[in-house]
């Protein structure tokens, strides 16, 4: 799944000191699995995910799966 | 639901019953679509719908005595439709020719005595299903009957090139038949598998039937039968004493169903019961229908023009019934009405393959409210087929949790150590009362609770105990009868613990739900001992030097079938000193918020288009049936949650206790505007808190070390959290989870914190910054997909 992204480099995940990358993110919702490219740091496995992406895409994925 | 149920839901709905015009039809023409179609001018697609019910209808068209005029819900505001003279227009303006379509050829041979409408309808009928017909016309030509009329009215030439039609699909036609010998019908009976005689036919003799007093040919009026077995007739039918073509028309085809039954040996009476006129079930509401007077033709003679064909035709109200529809957004934007719902949810139980389960969403959004039945004219409840649909849907495990999680956790903690609590009065060691204010009228109206709480251990002897709790509603709304049950006998042990003290409720759901499930619990309303008590010494009368201030009552769903409250609301709004104006949709016919059935869980935007419809005049209306009104003036609840939803609406809302227990003097209670879910939590525990000190209680519930953390955020940001069901808990534990493990991302521009953490079923992300006290939340989201991690 192709999402829109936000800058990677724009953050920084505290705990390791670095920037993010974009990985493959997992996610499950009402017996479907999924993976997603995201940024996240690579060496912790923080994510990040926008407000735009949460209220949207996901959240239309979420409402599909639930009626299905 | 099986499929009797399902056959039970669908017979209660009558949308798709026919119009009274069709049904009170003998031969059921679909008046109703080809009015509407002659309304658009479309002749050719008029008289198709005509020719789909009607033989001959260029005969017919001409010359219909229109019993269903009569029965038109249009003459009921003033004159009904003129259907036969649109009938004359259109089959004068239709190009198309009559078609008829043979269904397979068989070799039985009716034969058909004389050549009347009854008699040619028998044909028509019989050959159309492939029968080998032989007609006996004693005239020169046939049309019997039909060559009485006026040419004006019924030209030759028409009656000519329709009866062609008999001609052309290959029925015998034998003109100047001697049909006056007494053993003519004996020796046509030998010949021929049936036989059907038109009783208009001239001359002939009937001698070997059984006749009635005056001398008709005696038959069966259900299937035509004579007294000779395989014998026939009809015809010569009157109607208010005048002669009755489209009578005549229904006999001749009651006797070629009877002929097809009885050369095919099938039951000769079985499921007719439906031949001939009849009175629909369909319900159409003429109330508010405009009167229109009945266009008449400016040429008298030739009838309507096609402009005043189509004028004519717009008066007709396209009879549908759609009661329920009219009053319930859920049911309108969803575009059926409940007999197309029952289906479909019928087939998101069962149809497994494809297409299932699409209707979720849909099933649990209804409020259950019970509008629908009462508007309805057979008692359908939508609530009740959606809440038996939402137990099988637990019981096959497809319910999504986020349909009612929110409201669950939210009675989970109105049940828990925050709320729950169930006392005597301080110092007393019973109870014969027991006050029972609800977890939502606490949530919103602490103090006043408070105050309430006084003025009934005041006013009431033998001692006013108290029970925090929630009744279940959510639980029962969502179909979980195991939690529901679970926080019912809580309730029933608790209250039997106390000496089954009389209850007194001050909200209508917790009213109706103990009334339903706890037997033997005596409960009354708070506004029912105010009234007997007398009112509280604080409570201002609100009317001024101009007169008494005008409010309209917002009756609560759950006050539907209980009119003893609402007009001891009223009685006491009016002795403080407002007048009523009454909601188009009150009373019985009150309108749910959005709270009821966790519509505002299961679908948050439904709700909010329910409440901004009841706030706010739309104009031009964004639906088009349903319509209810706003009224200007300030509106009053009774209900905690129809006073927060219509509040946060924008609607300037107060409740009736905010009178009654005025705690700041002078405050405007309609001004307060919304409320946040973490404040109504707060709230809670406030009152709890409060009457356990009363008690002599030190400490409250124990308080967790992140709950201690201030937070920080604007109005927009607190509201624009709410609508997201975030609470101010969640986003603390969120922040204090990432300031305990460092384990957060920071914007290089804004140097703002984010961060996440999955509780329950929910990921709670937090945007914040550190502030001197505590934390500044910049912003807050939630997804309930599950993020199982990265992939290395």
């Amino acid at each position: 799944m192709k999402l829109p992204l936000e800058e990677p480099k724009d953050w920084i995940c505290t705990a390791c000191g670095c920037t993010l990358d974009i990985v493959k993110v997992g996610f499950t919702y009402m017996k479907g699995n999924f993976e997603v490219d995201l940024p996240a740091c690579s060496s912790c496995g923080l994510v990040l995910i926008s407000e735009e992406l949460a209220n949207g895409k996901m959240a239309d994925v979420e409402r599909i799966l639930e009626d299905k | 639901m099986d499929k009797n149920e399902l056959q039970a839901w669908e017979y209660k709905c009558i949308q798709e019953e026919p119009a009274q015009c069709m049904s009170g039809c003998p031969i059921h023409v679909d008046a109703r679509l080809f009015v509407k179609q002659a309304g658009l001018g479309k002749w050719d697609d008029a008289q198709k719908t005509l020719a789909k019910t009607m033989p001959f209808p260029k005969i017919l068209g001409r010359i219909c005595d229109h019993p269903c005029e009569s029965v038109c819900k249009r003459g009921e505001v003033e004159e009904p439709i003129a259907i036969g003279n649109l009938e004359r227009i259109c089959i004068e303006n239709a190009h198309e020719k009559v078609k008829m379509v043979i269904l397979g050829r068989k070799q039985t041979r009716v034969a058909i005595i004389g050549s009347g409408l009854s008699s040619l309808t028998a044909a028509w009928d019989l050959i159309r299903k492939g029968y080998q017909v032989t007609i006996f016309e004693p005239g020169q030509r046939l049309g019997g009957n039909l060559r009485d009329y006026p040419e004006t009215i019924l030209p030759p030439d028409v009656i000519s090139e329709e009866l062609s039609l008999l001609e052309n699909t290959g029925a015998t036609i034998e003109l100047s038949s001697n049909i006056s010998g007494s053993d003519f019908i004996s020796n046509l009976r030998k010949e021929f598998d049936a036989v059907f005689i038109g009783l208009d036919a001239e001359g002939l003799n009937t001698g070997v039937l059984e006749h009635n007093g005056n001398s008709k040919a005696l038959y069966a009026p259900l299937t035509m039968a004579t007294s000779m077995d395989g014998v026939f007739a009809g015809g010569k039918h009157t109607l208010n004493g005048r002669p009755s073509p489209i009578y005549d028309v229904l006999d001749g085809r009651k006797a070629a169903t009877s002929i097809d039954r009885y050369t095919m040996n099938s039951s000769m009476d079985s499921g007719r019961e439906f031949e001939g006129p009849y009175t629909s079930r369909l319900y159409t509401n003429i109330e508010g229908i405009a009167p229109l007077p009945r266009i008449s033709p400016a040429d008298t003679v030739s009838g309507f023009s096609a402009q005043e064909a189509i004028q004519e035709a717009g008066r007709c109200i396209q009879c549908e019934c759609l009661e329920c529809v009219k009053v319930c957004l859920y049911l309108e934007r969803y575009e059926g009405y409940p007999k197309k719902y029952a289906r479909q949810v019928f087939n998101n139980e069962y149809v497994m393959h494809g297409r299932a389960r699409t209707k979720n969403l849909f099933v649990n959004t209804c409020s259950t409210c019970g509008l629908c039945e009462t508007v309805c004219p057979n008692d359908f409840y939508v609530g009740d087929m959606m809440l038996q649909a939402r137990r099988t849907m637990l019981k096959n495990n497809v319910m999504p949790p986020s349909f009612h999680e929110f409201a669950l956790l939210d009675m989970a903690h109105s049940n828990g150590e925050h709320f729950a609590l169930s006392h005597h009065e301080p110092e007393k060691d019973k109870s014969t009362w027991l006050y029972f204010p609800s977890c939502q009228l606490c949530s919103t109206s602490p103090a006043e609770v408070e105050a309430s709480y006084g003025y009934l251990r005041k006013n009431l002897e033998g001692g006013v105990g108290i029970m925090l709790r929630c009744c279940g509603a959510p639980a029962y709304w969502a179909g979980r009868d195991d939690l529901f049950k679970e926080a019912q006998d809580t309730i029933r042990q608790e209250w039997e613990q106390l000496g089954k003290p009389r209850v007194i409720t001050a909200c209508s759901t917790c009213k109706n739900l103990f009334q339903d499930h706890i037997p033997g619990m005596e409960t009354h309303t708070l506004w029912e001992i105010v009234e007997k008590c007398g009112l509280p010494q604080q409570s201002p009368v609100c009317g001024n030097a101009t007169g008494a201030k005008t409010i309209s009552i917002a009756d609560p769903c759950m006050s539907r079938h209980d009119q003893e409250t609402r007009e001891s609301v009223r009685r006491i709004a009016q002795t403080l000193g407002f007048s009523i104006e009454e909601l188009s949709l009150s009373g019985e016919k009150a309108e749910c918020c959005g709270f009821g059935g966790l519509m505002f869980n299961a679908d948050p935007a439904m709700a909010k288009n329910v409440i901004k419809h009841r706030t706010t005049t739309i104009d031009p209306p964004d639906t088009s049936l349903y319509r209810t009104t706003v009224n200007d003036n300030d509106y009053l609840a009774y209900c905690a949650m129809c006073r927060d939803n219509l509040a946060a609406g924008g609607k300037r809302t107060s409740h009736l206790i905010e009178h009654l227990f005025p705690t700041v003097p002078g405050n405007d209670p309609a001004a307060r505007g919304w409320i946040s879910w973490s404040e109504r939590r707060a709230n809670r525990t406030r009152v709890k808190e409060n009457i356990l000190r009363e008690h002599g209680a030190s400490e409250g519930a124990v308080v967790e070390e992140f709950e201690k953390i201030t937070l920080h955020m604007t109005p927009e940001v607190r509201r624009k959290i709410d609508e997201r069901r975030i609470l101010e808990g969640d986003i603390k534990k969120v922040i204090d989870h990432a300031e305990q493990t460092g384990k957060r991302l920071q914007s290089l521009q804004s140097k703002v914190y984010r961060t996440y953490l999955q509780s329950d079923n929910v990921t709670f992300w937090v945007d914040y910054t550190p502030a001197d006290t505590g934390f500044t939340v910049h912003n807050a989201y939630c997804h309930r997909m599950n993020i199982v991690g990265i992939k290395q």
